[in-house]
């Protein structure tokens, strides 16, 4: 470990003192990659933002989807939500399997979808604000967070209401997220309800503000990040209950701005994608901060692969408004050093609109979830001799 | 303002300058008088619906090389429906789609893809022949952002990849595509054939110059590549070159709702002066609802239909297909209906007159 952390301490230092474009100038990997699920999907399913993609250990295919129409009804004085979400499975060579949680009463927004060592499946909804794992036959296992009962729907006059569709949970003002415009949000308003002593260091339990992703340490442990609207880890033992938060909002070690991903090495490390602060965290599993790289533009999607050589993917996605920079994915070492960078923003193949996922069980075959093309790319990696070490 | 150059400034002055247009006027006589009729009959009972599918709002219909054809339309979701050459029901396209929200037209590109313009999502869905999604532009705004509110005075500028209520897509013989954005936006905006941004005339802002758009409502391209906006609310068809420089104005056939250009050796230009819906002002029933072919060069051939809610008549015309220049496929946003137009030939002394 000492090891590591002195080559962390050095690829930071060189972060610091390098410009970013310089740093992505790093060597291109060749690659290919295909669409295997479009094609083969049935005549009645479509799939829409790729929020979340993962393979379980047969090599089966799981996508979270925002997809149909997200729908508010009136109940009385209050209104509630319904849709705009659904989890797919897919076979290894792409067919459509079965869906998974029809009809969920918390498959609102789709986030991310995470497969745990032991195949379960695990959605993160941004919209009802839950964390759902699903056993690997599909039967809902264990729930964290609860969707708001009543959606927020604005006392406006019929005419402002006219070219609406879509409301909000009743929260205090959350940052803008990558919606229309793509900017960056302010500084977070506070936590959710019973906010904690720091903005958005959120309150103890599950009351999650917008969450974006999971995932377990070697003990089972659960780590949830949260998210657009807090800026919190937090941590759960391996049977949900609630062990310790730890981060706020701001740009200080420790501290977020929208906290995106999260992944976990074999050494229990815990690599968090600090989006708006253009970095990647590393903290032991008390929420120690270790490191931080700098060097990797906004990341937006991370993934560690398992076995026995790991390494840190991360995207730098382009923002949703916009295709004429960013997109590329890096591969790192996990003390922070790029391997090399594939992949640009566009439409077509070997392209990334807004990566928000990355699958990556194997070294050199990653799957890749896209919000802004709807689909999800295999990639084959084909690195030179050179490129790996 | 902050993002403002010089060049944005000198345009800002020139739209204070001119008279402020308002929201789009709709239902006026068209200048051009004297033009000919065309003699046509309306194909009766041409779609032939199952018991138990109905169609609503027919704002888009168009047809693939095959004959058949795809009406996007407003009904409990909106919907996209495909029937065959003889108008028996096929099936349904992007059912529960994230796209689909609110039609506003579809249209058959040269390699019989399909492509939906929805206002709802702010976006455009590209179906290849087969039904699968295989490009989107724009996007859908996040649920969870809540009601997204028009703001009050102008719009936010305009964003190369970002739609505000767009209304129809063309593409000229390389594959760049057009689309008319719309609504919210005024603009016209090029991409390439892989989705990426060329170039843009007009802005968020309404005018009525040059280069300014009112509501771009509907847009076609033909074989050189030349781009002929339906500029609704100006009551005129702006054409530009593929490099959207402005090269003519038609302002003698009313308001365009919808443009078609029929392909092959001699295209024509079609332009609806649709009545508005809700026959307000009762007026505009009186004066406007008819459909104008037209020479590219701007030559008016003739005109034809009036409107009214009986067949042959026409209610709010929302989508033209003139792949073949005398049989039209015409929908309407008030009937909730599809007609199939066949255009008699016209006496020669008739044709061709400004």
């Amino acid at each position: 470990m000492r090891r590591v952390l002195s080559a962390a301490f050095v690829a930071a230092t060189l972060a610091f003192s390098v410009t970013l474009s310089a740093q992505l100038n790093f060597p291109e990997i060749p690659f290919d990659a295909v669409d295997p699920l479009t094609v083969n999907l049935p005549q009645d399913i479509y799939l829409g933002e790729a929020a979340g993609v993962a393979t379980n250990s047969k090599g089966e295919i799981f996508v979270y989807t925002r997809t149909g129409t997200p729908r508010v009804t009136t109940a009385g004085s209050r209104n509630v939500s319904h849709g705009g979400a659904r989890l797919f499975q897919f076979d290894r060579t792409g067919k459509f399997v079965r869906e998974m949680g029809q009809g969920a009463y918390g498959f609102l927004m789709a986030q991310q979808v995470r497969v745990d060592p032991q195949d379960n499946i695990w959605t993160v909804d941004q919209m009802a604000n839950q964390v759902v794992k699903f056993d690997p036959n599909g039967r809902i296992q264990m729930i964290f967070g609860r969707k708001p009962e009543a959606m927020r729907a604005p006392n406006l006059p019929l005419n402002r209401l006219a070219d609406t569709y879509a409301l909000v949970p009743h929260r205090p003002a959350a940052p803008a997220g990558e919606g229309r415009g793509g900017a960056p949000p302010a500084a977070a308003a506070g936590g959710g309800r019973g906010a904690g002593p720091l903005p958005g260091a959120g309150p103890p339990g599950e009351n999650f503000n917008r969450p974006t992703d999971v995932a377990w340490d070697s003990q089972g442990n659960i780590y949830i990040t949260d998210g657009y609207g807090n800026s919190r880890i937090a941590k759960y033992d391996r049977n949900g209950k609630w062990i310790k938060n730890w981060g706020s909002t701001g740009t200080e070690d420790g501290q977020f701005q929208v906290v995106k991903g999260i992944a976990i090495d074999a050494a229990n490390n815990v690599y968090v994608a600090d989006r708006d602060n253009k970095r990647v965290q590393v903290f032991d599993t008390e929420g120690n901060f270790k490191t931080q790289f700098r060097n990797v533009g906004s990341p937006w999607a991370i993934c560690i692969n398992p076995g026995a050589r790991q390494f840190l993917y991360v995207s730098n996605s382009n923002p949703p408004n916009n295709l004429d920079y960013d997109g590329e994915i890096l591969k790192m070492t996990l003390d922070g050093r790029i391997v090399g960078k594939f992949g640009r923003a566009g439409k077509m193949l070997k392209e990334f609109g807004t990566v928000n996922s990355i699958d990556c069980r194997s070294e050199n075959e990653l799957y890749v979830g896209e919000l802004g093309n709807w689909r999800v790319q295999r990639v084959t990696l084909k690195p030179t001799a050179a490129g790996t070490r | 303002m902050k993002r403002c150059s010089v060049a944005c400034l000198f345009f800002a002055a020139l739209i204070l300058t001119a008279t402020t247009p308002g929201v789009a006027q709709t239902g006026q006589r068209a200048k051009a008088q004297n033009v000919p009729e065309i003699p046509f009959e309306s194909v009766p009972n041409f779609l032939q619906m199952p018991p138990d599918v109905y169609l609503g709002e027919s704002m888009g219909v168009a047809r693939n090389s095959k004959g058949n054809l795809w009406v996007y339309h407003r009904r409990d979701d909106t919907r996209l429906f495909e029937f065959d050459p003889n108008g028996k029901f096929v099936r349904e396209w992007g059912a529960g789609s994230y796209g689909f929200e609110f039609a506003h037209k579809v249209r058959v590109d040269s390699e019989d893809n399909v492509w939906a313009v929805d206002e709802g999502t702010n976006m455009l869905i590209k179906f290849n022949p087969q039904g699968k999604v295989v490009m989107v532009l724009g996007r859908r705004p996040e649920a969870v952002e809540g009601i997204v509110e028009q703001p009050q005075g102008d719009p936010p500028p305009d964003e190369r990849y970002l739609f505000a209520r767009p209304t129809d897509v063309g593409w000229d013989p390389q594959g760049n595509i057009f689309v008319s954005d719309g609504y919210i936006n005024h603009r016209v905006v090029k991409f390439d054939k892989n989705g990426r941004f060329i170039r843009k005339v007009g802005s968020n802002l309404r005018g009525n110059q040059p280069y300014q758009f009112n509501t771009p409502h509907s847009i076609a391209v033909d074989a050189q590549g030349n781009v002929y906006v339906a500029d609704r609310g100006n009551a005129r068809i702006q054409v530009f070159d593929n490099n959207l420089v402005l090269r003519a104005i038609y302002d003698n056939v009313g308001n365009p709702w919808e443009v078609c250009i029929s392909p092959g050796p001699h295209q024509y230009l079609f332009s609806s002066n649709s009545n508005p819906d809700s026959n307000t002002p009762a007026t505009s029933w009186d004066v406007s609802g008819e459909i104008y072919k037209m020479e590219l060069d701007g030559r008016i051939v003739g005109k034809f239909g009036r409107a009214g809610k009986a067949v042959g008549q026409f209610q709010t015309v929302h989508g033209i297909d003139c792949r073949n220049p005398d049989e039209l496929i015409i929908s309407e946003i008030s009937a909730w209906r599809v007609q199939k137009i066949r255009l008699r030939p016209q006496s020669p002394q008739t044709a061709s007159v400004r």
